[in-house]
């Protein structure tokens, strides 16, 4: 009976964090539906998350381990819309120079510029202890 | 050969080519190997190779691409756990995202129209620097080839992932809060898998990039194209 009782909750977990998660994917489709607004529904529905786990409407742990899930296989998902690549090997190879120069340098830029004007300002205030390096380099 | 045509079976090689890179990767302890792009390559190579067109493959790679915009959906929970201190930022990180919203934008059209570059490639660049869905919407709507732009996203994601964090360092950008915020305003969701990578506070950050720069582009690109005359 234990067994089968812990297998319920965790059916009845996973839906509900399912629920929330497509349910705020939902109403962001709605009301891009609705108001032809040219934001995507997911960045919608973030939104709409964040202010629901801030406003306690919905619990942390509600969500917490499938957004885990989700968050550590984002790369992956990546991965079909990369491979789309190969139908513009034609055109990518025509334009190749001018369209690899100006994502590379701008990039950078983009890079630079945003740490550079973040850190700058950051330097007057007093900063929070530097959070430790896990993994990575 | 139609066998390989099968959703199931490329969906299968998808996965076991993406796990054996991973796992060469860390073998190797090569950081450029990254496996996101591996992937793509390897992927590529053995379509052409096998003569399955993309379309059949897209087929199959719909079930795992549909995944992005809950995984999106679910960035709220490293936002929500920071808010506090990203409100006490307020003034930094609008000011930072603001200008590297511009900069992203106007230096990626300013190159490509003094390269020569076609209108079509100048306006598939333009939104490089945010999440494929919000690219692939301005993109469309200002009459480029979306899906040559997520093929462009793709890439800046992934040299912002396996690069960005090195050009930081190489400009003395070292305070972890600016970098992650960098990395999510330059590389979007793959730099985010990076940020989360090293920490839940680079990531953190790095999806306070991602959703600024992608709101802020949203609404501006279009503008900055009209001002530069595209």
């Amino acid at each position: 009976m234990t067994d089968f009782k812990f297998s319920y909750d965790y059916q009845a977990t996973m839906i509900r964090q399912c629920f929330i998660i497509f349910g705020c994917l939902a109403v962001g489709e709605v009301i891009v539906w609705l108001t032809g607004i040219t934001i995507p529904s997911s960045i919608i529905g973030m939104l709409l998350l964040t202010a629901l786990l801030q406003a306690k409407a919905v619990k942390l742990e509600w969500v917490k381990g499938m957004s885990d899930f989700l968050i550590a296989n984002m790369g992956f998902f990546f991965v079909p819309p990369g491979v789309a690549l190969m139908l513009y090997l034609d055109l990518i190879k025509a334009e190749l120079l001018p369209i690899i120069v100006a994502t590379v340098v701008s990039t950078v830029l983009v890079l630079v510029v945003t740490g550079w004007i973040h850190q700058m300002r950051m330097k007057k205030k007093t900063l929070p202890p530097a959070p430790p390096l896990q993994g990575g380099e | 050969m139609e066998i390989l045509q099968n959703n199931l079976v490329l969906l299968a090689l998808t996965f076991g080519i993406y796990y054996g890179a991973r796992q060469f990767q860390k073998w190797s302890g090569w950081i450029v190997l990254n496996p996101i792009l591996v992937t793509i390559a390897v992927l590529i190579v053995l379509l052409q190779l096998t003569g399955i067109r993309y379309e059949t493959y897209a087929q199959a790679g719909s079930y795992i691409e549909f995944w992005l915009k809950p995984a999106i959906v679910a960035l709220a929970v490293p936002l929500y756990q920071h808010l506090g201190q990203i409100r006490r930022q307020f003034l930094p990180i609008f000011l930072s995202q603001f200008a590297g919203c511009i900069v992203g934008v106007v230096s990626v059209v300013a190159i490509a129209q003094m390269m020569g570059a076609s209108r079509e490639t100048i306006i598939s660049l333009a939104p490089k620097s945010v999440t494929t869905p919000i690219a692939m919407e301005v993109c469309q709507a200002m009459g480029g080839i979306p899906s040559l732009t997520a093929a462009i996203v793709v890439s800046v994601g992934l040299f912002g992932a396996v690069l960005g964090f090195k050009v930081l360092e190489v400009w003395h950008i070292k305070n972890p809060y600016s970098q992650g915020l960098s990395i999510g305003t330059a590389s979007h969701a793959v730099g985010t898998s990076r940020a989360m990578e090293k920490g839940a506070t680079y990531g953190a950050y790095a999806s306070l990039g991602l959703i600024l720069n992608g709101v802020l582009t949203a609404l501006l690109a279009p503008f900055i194209l009209k001002i530069m005359g595209v």
